[in-house]
């Protein structure tokens, strides 16, 4: 279907499938249930969870694919989130336009950025990533942001005032982003029973760039070019002497990455019209990093699950006060009771780092290909539980081969 | 008029003089053999001609144009492929994947984004990269990782990818470095194969004194960085100087 092959056409409707039902599938429990507070179906987390995603979709183009570790990603979201404030400032709260130029000005940035950052490679090229978005992480913060040329609002961060231009800005039309008349904001709750489900426009808006965004990360993966960057990765010597330039290779990786990139970043500005220079921390880019390493890098929907994780924890682990704690073990005597609970506290609520920091550990030393690698080896056993049989011979060979273990 | 001609090519690393006065003539479609002592500076000879190091004097002509300031990528294109002494090939991607790279880049240049689209180009390029496996034998091993052949394989892959691009000077470093007596005469029969069929000028740098012997059409001994003889394999074998230098009484 649509140029893919079987394994690829279903990994893409699963990928559909998941985002058009996330409403459904985030919100597994009843609303007044004491475990609705791990639902994550509300409209600002789903929206949060499309956009990472696809930011890591498009970090792991140039790292999982191309082999190139970059520090300073944030700095094209940050790109594109002040491109599309300006759209609706300049332009109209349609944000059509405000993402389409959110993603023309990331592009052209990563491209001034790449350029330069390019001519080194291994740790030097994402130390010079990483100058460059602090550089204009300070920009943005400070040296833009002066009564003469006030580009960024500094502190306070850009957002749409009264008084801006807005020359399309129609009568009838929402005061807020909106996608031809339909606000971002607008949603729809579904009550089914003790359940509520949330259908979001800004949801849906981020859902259709994600499975777009998915869709062609697809097809570079699987194109001659996504094998000539998988070249770059695996061998560069090779490459120079089989008569190719690996920069130009690289330079699109990067160029392509911060596109997606800078459409994650117009995306935040379209459900929340508001950028703030923070986005281009490097904090910020670390945390692609992970959640592309924590997923799976160089593989298609490892980026996308370990979004989802990280934004999960974020978002929920970090909600789960002392109070809480003190409810879930009130059947406890009290002393046991504290003492449990003093135990849990440091990894939930403001620890939620901690127990992300454990997990990434985890991951990297028992699982160095990410949640993906969990899921194979898993569907791997479940398939041997199954074939019993089969697997007892296989070890038996395997004793055979090797009897000192 | 040799298809590569050194001239008077010095290098110097701070103190020590790899390479002092340097000439060699490689004459067109011959197999040569550079041999030497370990430190005679045959690699780095090697290194000068693909640009990797450029000599501190002297000049390096490839057919007529000079190899000296261009970029390894670009000597590569005028006809230049080398075979290094540990293989280079794309580890991680498949043997037919790596087969189809040097084509790719042969037919379409150094850059082309070469569309997402899947053309009937690239059915063509699968073919010929499929073809190539079945001559060198790696047919059945089209859809393994490079990584996990054997030291043989690797080799016969590496030169197998710079066969794909028909290349008019064919460098090799130590093909059979490390490899088993069986391995070592598979290479020289492929070679052996390759410079009967094509019109391709090999430049071979050896230790293994059974591989220069039967393959080497002349064959040039390098000591302290200055070449001490030129002459036919049978000459070399009897030559005193060469004897002394190198080959000691074995020979």
């Amino acid at each position: 279907m649509l140029g893919l092959n079987k394994k690829d056409t279903a990994l893409f409707l699963i990928v559909i499938a998941l985002t058009v039902f996330a409403p459904f599938l985030l919100n597994p429990f009843p609303t007044n249930s004491a475990m609705a507070q791990f639902n994550a179906g509300y409209p600002d987390l789903m929206q949060r969870f499309a956009i990472f995603g696809i930011f890591a979709i498009g970090f792991n183009i140039l790292f999982g694919l191309t082999g190139y570790l970059s520090f300073g990603h944030a700095a094209f979201l940050g790109v594109g989130s002040y491109a599309a404030v300006w759209m609706f400032k300049l332009l109209t709260y349609n944000v059509i336009p405000a993402i389409v130029v959110a993603v023309i000005l990331a592009g052209l940035f990563s491209l001034l950025i790449g350029y330069i950052s390019l001519r080194r490679s291994g740790i030097y090229f994402s130390i010079l990533t990483l100058a460059f978005a602090q550089m204009s992480f300070a920009l943005a913060y400070s040296v833009l942001s002066n009564p003469k040329f006030n580009l960024t609002n500094g502190e306070t961060g850009l957002q749409v005032y009264a008084d801006d231009p807005q020359i399309l800005h129609g009568p009838g039309l929402p005061n807020l982003p909106h996608v031809f008349g339909w606000s971002m904001r607008g949603n729809n709750q579904m009550s089914f029973g003790a359940w509520d489900f949330n259908f979001n426009t800004g949801y849906y808006v981020c859902a259709v760039c994600l499975i777009l965004g998915f869709y062609l990360a697809i097809r570079i993966f699987r194109s001659p070019f996504g094998m000539m960057l998988r070249a770059v990765k695996s061998n560069n010597t090779r490459m120079t002497y089989t008569g190719l330039n690996a920069r130009p290779y690289a330079l699109a990786a990067f160029v392509i990455s911060g596109m997606y990139a800078g459409l994650a970043g117009g995306l935040m500005a379209a459900v929340d019209p508001l950028a703030g220079a923070e986005r281009m921390q490097w904090t910020a880019s670390g945390e692609v990093v992970l959640m592309t390493i924590l997923g799976g890098a160089g593989t298609l929907i490892g980026p996308i699950l370990g979004a989802g994780f990280i934004k999960y924890f974020e978002n929920i682990f970090s909600k789960i006060n002392e109070a809480v704690l003190h409810s879930w073990f009130s059947f406890l005597p009290d002393g046991l009771e504290d003492v449990i609970v003093a135990l849990i506290y440091p990894f939930v609520g403001k620890g939620w780092h901690l127990t992300l920091g454990m997990l990434f550990m985890l991951v990297v030393i028992f699982l160095p290909g990410g949640l993906v690698e969990g899921g194979q080896r898993i569907g791997r056993f479940t398939f041997r539980r199954r074939d019993a049989k089969s697997a007892d011979a296989e070890r038996e060979a395997a004793n055979q081969r090797n009897p000192a273990e | 008029m040799g298809i590569l001609e050194v001239k008077n090519v010095n290098k110097r690393f701070g103190g020590l003089q790899a390479l002092g006065d340097v000439n060699l003539s490689v004459e067109e479609n011959s197999v040569h053999a550079i041999i030497g002592p370990n430190g005679a500076g045959k690699s780095t000879l090697l290194n000068c001609l693909i640009g990797k190091l450029i000599p501190d004097t002297g000049s390096v002509m490839f057919d007529g144009q000079s190899v000296l300031g261009r970029k390894p990528y670009e000597i590569n294109q005028m006809g230049i492929s080398r075979v290094f002494q540990t293989p280079e090939i794309f580890s991680d991607l498949t043997v037919l994947e790596n087969m189809m790279i040097p084509i790719f880049a042969t037919r379409d240049g150094a850059f082309r984004m070469h569309a997402i689209e899947k053309t009937e180009n690239e059915k063509d390029i699968i073919a010929q990269a499929e073809e190539m496996l079945e001559n060198l034998n790696l047919a059945e091993q089209r859809h393994t990782k490079a990584a996990s052949m054997s030291r043989g394989n690797k080799r016969r892959l590496e030169i197998g990818m710079c066969l794909a691009q028909n290349p008019r000077l064919l460098l090799l470093d130590e093909p059979t470095a490390g490899m088993a007596r069986a391995d070592t005469n598979n290479t020289i029969d492929l070679l052996k194969q390759i410079s009967d069929e094509r019109d391709i000028t090999i430049a071979i740098i050896e230790h293994d004194m059974h591989v220069v012997f039967s393959l080497a059409e002349r064959i040039t001994v390098l000591a302290q960085g200055t070449p001490l003889v030129e002459d036919t394999p049978d000459k070399i074998k009897g030559h005193p100087k060469v004897r002394e230098a190198y080959l000691g009484e074995s020979a």
